[in-house]
């Protein structure tokens, strides 16, 4: 197995998932084939190659700096699953800034 | 509140004192982030203004919702170029943007689009000096800026026994620029003066407004000590401070936190390597150090190169243009100021300190009256003081460099002394009239000299017992002359008018 189960709950923790007993079997499972298969690729000899930052050969995309119109703030907050007049709401979190 | 502020000063001095004399060095590498100055944000077009209501600048792309494309902004990207190069910063020809993945309500896409491996600028300097002489100057080092995004804002809602946070977006997707310093700087004076020096040439760079309350300039500080024991020298464990929305509040903090570290370490012996890294957080109001809770887990950002970013090469001609643009940078300013108007590195300092357009007027009033160290006398205290009361920068000052020229060369040519000119300064600002008009207005002409001979003849003739005394050896009888003098005709030069006295008594 590619994965281990402390490798699914220890990213479960860093997304912030509360995963049950029998779902951190079965993603241990599933992520570990899906990981399983990329690694085909470790079959290639890459020895020549170097490395690449991007899977597009292409450089310098830039945009200018001018202002364009954006959400107006109840579409922006339309999906919130809690919010206020202004804001989206959260359970509290403190000591962030 | 100014005694209590006094009284903290004093202490602060002593607690100084304390460190300096203490057997470990202190050791301070700071992370500044800085906002760039761009109309729009870094990977989107929705506006970057602070202080809008909150979530009304957003857009699909920084909100984080699904199949958008951030596109890099062309002015963040330069900018930070110029700032590199500022910083004496090499400018690899490649970049690239990578995720920083951390789970947070601030942040909606569940990563921060920042750089990791392959930063844009490296390997730089900011040299800092103490006209007052506390340190030797030296050239701190820059490990890396990179351009980053900025998170949203959370906002701890109190009110009515309710426990959520609220999110504000507004700040989502601004550019960040990340300067981060080498761990060396070695006192809490020379954090300060690093921050000042920073801050002095993000401003004179147009790159940033600098503005700490609105969280333009954001300041973290690691550090720790180097003590000097008999079994070798110890490090304590780092410590990354947060929280000091001040350069004063981030030198207290450093004080603070050596000494902390310091009585901590002479209890419990706990060096570098024995615990994790630990985040405090600065309380201005207690002015001391608190433990913060950290983000759980957060040192695992598993980074990765952003896909949906195409990489950026800089060719060589690029960084040349910009560097031929930087324009003359506050370092190089001061030492033209020292050198070519002979004043001393702390009014230089000063005037740089003020702004270009400042340091422009100072020169125009140098060349065009000829001292530069009265010109730096002038500007430094009535013009300078003027800007403050009135509230104005140099660009709406009354006075033009040109009119407060004739103005001291008036002086030069002994037409009135210079407290007497600090009173046609004052009318020149009411006014915005020339020194000439003023000088008339007031009645201020230069006292001839067969009237100042006339005047001076009656007075010794008034006065014989002045004429003993300092005929006597006591000089300093002649004052009540001058005083004498001035009631009789205001225009007389005190100074002129002493000499001739003076030499018209020893004629007699």
């Amino acid at each position: 197995m590619s994965l281990t189960r402390a490798e699914i709950e220890q990213v479960s923790l860093l997304a912030r998932l509360q995963l049950g007993e029998e779902e951190l079997d079965r993603l241990t499972d599933q992520l570990g084939q899906i990981v399983e298969y990329v690694k085909l690729l470790d079959e290639l000899n890459t020895d020549k190659i170097s490395p690449m930052a991007h899977g597009v050969e292409q450089f310098n995309n830039f945009a200018a700096d001018e202002h364009r119109a954006g959400l107006k703030r109840d579409e922006a907050l339309a999906n919130a699953p809690k919010r206020d007049e202004e804001c989206y709401r959260v359970p509290a979190v403190l000591g962030g800034n | 509140m100014l005694s209590s502020a006094r009284r903290f000063g004093r202490q602060l001095v002593l607690g100084t004192l304390l460190v300096n004399n203490n057997p470990y060095k202190i050791v301070i590498g700071l992370e500044t982030h800085v906002q760039l100055l761009t109309a729009t944000k870094l990977f989107c077009r929705c506006s970057t203004q602070f202080g809008q209501p909150p979530n009304t600048q957003t857009c699909p792309v920084c909100i984080g919702l699904p199949g958008t494309l951030p596109v890099m902004n062309r002015k963040a990207f330069h900018l930070s170029l110029v700032t590199a190069e500022a910083l004496n910063c090499e400018i690899p020809e490649f970049t690239k943007w990578d995720r920083k993945n951390y789970y947070y309500p601030d942040l909606p896409k569940g990563y921060q689009i920042s750089q990791y491996d392959l930063p844009l600028s490296q390997h730089g300097w900011l040299e800092i000096n103490d006209p007052k002489g506390r340190f030797d100057s030296k050239r701190v080092g820059i490990i890396r800026a990179h351009l980053e995004e900025d998170a949203g804002k959370s906002m701890h809602d109190e009110i009515a026994g309710k426990s959520d946070s609220r999110i504000d977006l507004n700040r989502v997707g601004t550019p960040l620029l990340e300067i981060v310093s080498c761990p060396d700087i070695n006192s809490p004076e020379e954090a300060k003066t690093y921050l000042t020096e920073l801050k002095l040439l993000l401003t004179y760079l147009s790159v940033s407004d600098c503005n700490m309350q609105e969280g333009s300039l954001r300041v973290d500080a690691n550090i720790n000590l180097h003590v000097t024991t008999t079994d070798g020298v110890v490090a304590t464990p780092i410590v990354e401070v947060k929280n000091m929305n001040s350069f004063r509040a981030v030198e207290r903090a450093m004080a603070y936190e050596a000494q902390r570290q310091f009585d901590d370490w002479k209890q419990t012996s706990c060096k570098l390597g024995d615990m994790p890294k630990q985040t405090r957080g600065w309380d201005d109001e207690a002015q001391l150090t608190r433990p913060q809770r950290s983000k759980e887990e957060s040192s695992d950002y598993r980074y990765f190169p952003d896909p949906d970013l195409v990489p950026v090469i800089v060719k060589s001609e690029q960084v040349e243009e910009v560097r031929r643009n930087l324009g003359e940078l506050p370092a190089a300013l001061r030492s033209r100021l020292e050198s070519t108007y002979e004043i001393k590195p702390a009014d230089a300092a000063v005037i740089v300190n003020q702004g270009r357009s400042f340091v422009d007027y100072y020169i125009q009033l140098a060349t065009s009256c000829g001292d530069g160290k009265e010109a730096s006398h002038w500007v430094q205290q009535d013009v300078l003081r003027t800007l403050h009361d009135n509230q104005w920068t140099i660009d709406e000052f009354s006075v033009s460099a040109d009119q407060l020229s004739e103005l001291l060369k008036s002086v030069q040519h002994g037409d009135m002394d210079k407290s007497r000119a600090r009173d046609v300064f004052k009318e020149m600002v009411a006014s915005g009239e020339s020194s000439v008009n003023t000088m008339k207005t007031m009645g201020i002409q230069k006292v001839g000299q067969s009237d100042a001979v006339g005047l001076c003849q009656k007075l010794l003739s008034d006065f014989p017992k002045i004429v003993e005394d300092v005929k006597g050896g006591r000089q300093q009888a002649i004052g009540r002359l001058i005083g004498e003098a001035k009631k009789q005709n205001p225009n007389i030069n005190p100074a002129q008018f002493r000499q001739l006295c003076l030499k018209m008594i020893d004629e007699m």
